[in-house]
């Protein structure tokens, strides 16, 4: 459980950003969160509302949070398949092999943000 | 309007790891991030593992368990540096903890570092801390199962160390379906079967371990 630590990060990086960017406000936050890491999704959303009321994060205090999970995906290094699967099977489902690579379900990533500036 | 960003989450966490990374490169440190619960015997193996590599390499260890300053007095009792990182109850080590920790070692004369990471399945595993390798254990008295449960953890670890083998037959402990299920999640990872407080099954962990050593 350390989603609090994680949205901490997200908020200062989002309110810093926005700032920078002369925003007057931020109107949604979008991430993406790989399926193998161990973020989870309604924790991340209670500690972003809990989080964006603190008077540090003004510009985002009323933004919603949009969260796209990214299913995890692995290429067999023997017959070349990409292919997506669950947390728990990572094998090749075409030839069996195990040798495989993960190549997406691990992102933490903060991916844009929508903000309104002034005209 | 839609603003860029494709950061990171843990920018920060990652970019003080890759600098320690570094650093551990540059002074030939090996270092290992040693994940597992409470109890499962993270010090019994480092102790172990001691034993096995002492006479080789220089070794030191964080220590970074929440209940274990008793666990920094084991390993200083054996005439290891150890080093105690104060985690204020934290769930899970960050890599600003082991910069600071690190400060007191000198890494110019150490071959081996090994963290013992808070005793938790799931919280440490998002973390790099600037590690070559991620270890986790698993007691058999936790249950084959876990896997299943804590398949993150078991993801990335680059090295599964099963630990007191000695109680299999007093648990009901599947070590066929384990290993099925490990490989599944984590085909190529080896998995060493140790007792480590009866020094059984340590030297082929250890084997492994020192190959990694002597490369760095
Ligand atoms: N039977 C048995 N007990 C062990 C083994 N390794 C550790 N233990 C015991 O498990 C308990 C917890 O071990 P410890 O190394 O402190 O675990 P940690 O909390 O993960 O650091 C201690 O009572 C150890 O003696 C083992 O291989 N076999
Ligand atoms: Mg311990
Ligand atoms: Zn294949």
């Amino acid at each position: 459980m350390h989603e609090l630590g994680i949205m901490t990060s997200v908020l200062d990086a989002v309110e810093s950003a926005a700032t920078d960017a002369g925003a007057t406000r931020v109107i949604a936050v979008n991430l993406k969160i790989g399926e193998m890491t161990e973020a989870i999704e309604d924790a991340l959303v209670f500690a972003f509302e809990a989080l964006r009321d603190l008077p540090e994060y003004g510009l985002c205090k009323d933004a919603q949070l949009v969260i796209e999970m990214v299913r995890p995906k692995s290429e067999c290094l023997e017959c070349g398949n990409c292919y997506e699967h669950d947390r728990f099977d990572m094998l090749c489902p075409k030839c069996g092999s195990f040798a495989t690579k993960l190549i997406a379900g691990r992102e933490l990533e903060i991916d844009s943000m929508e903000v309104d500036l002034p005209d | 309007m839609q603003i860029d960003l494709k950061q990171p989450i843990l920018e920060k966490n990652d970019r003080i790891a890759s600098e320690l990374r570094e650093r551990f490169a540059q002074n030939h440190v090996y270092v290992v991030d040693l994940l597992a619960s409470p109890g499962s015997g993270k010090t019994s193996t480092i102790l172990a593992t001691i034993d096995a590599l002492r006479d080789e390499f220089n070794i030191a260890i964080i220590e970074g368990d929440i209940a274990s300053s008793v666990d920094a007095e084991r390993i200083k009792a054996q005439g290891i540096a150890a080093v105690q990182i104060n985690t204020g109850g934290a769930c899970h080590l960050e890599s600003d903890m082991v910069k600071r920790a690190i400060d007191v070692l000198d890494l110019e004369r150490l071959d081996l570092i090994i963290i013992e990471n808070v005793g938790n399945l799931v919280c440490p595993t998002d973390f790099d801390l600037g590690e070559n390798v991620k270890v986790m254990i698993l007691s058999v008295p936790e249950g084959d199962d876990k896997p299943l449960k804590y398949p993150g953890v078991f993801q990335v670890a680059q090295a599964i160390i099963l630990n007191k083998v000695d109680t299999l037959p007093v648990f009901d402990f599947d070590v066929e379906a384990f290993t099925s299920s490990v490989k599944r999640l984590n085909p190529q990872v080896p998995i060493f079967h140790v007792a480590a407080t009866r020094g059984e099954g340590v030297e082929e962990w250890a084997e492994w371990l020192a190959e990694r050593i002597r490369q760095a």
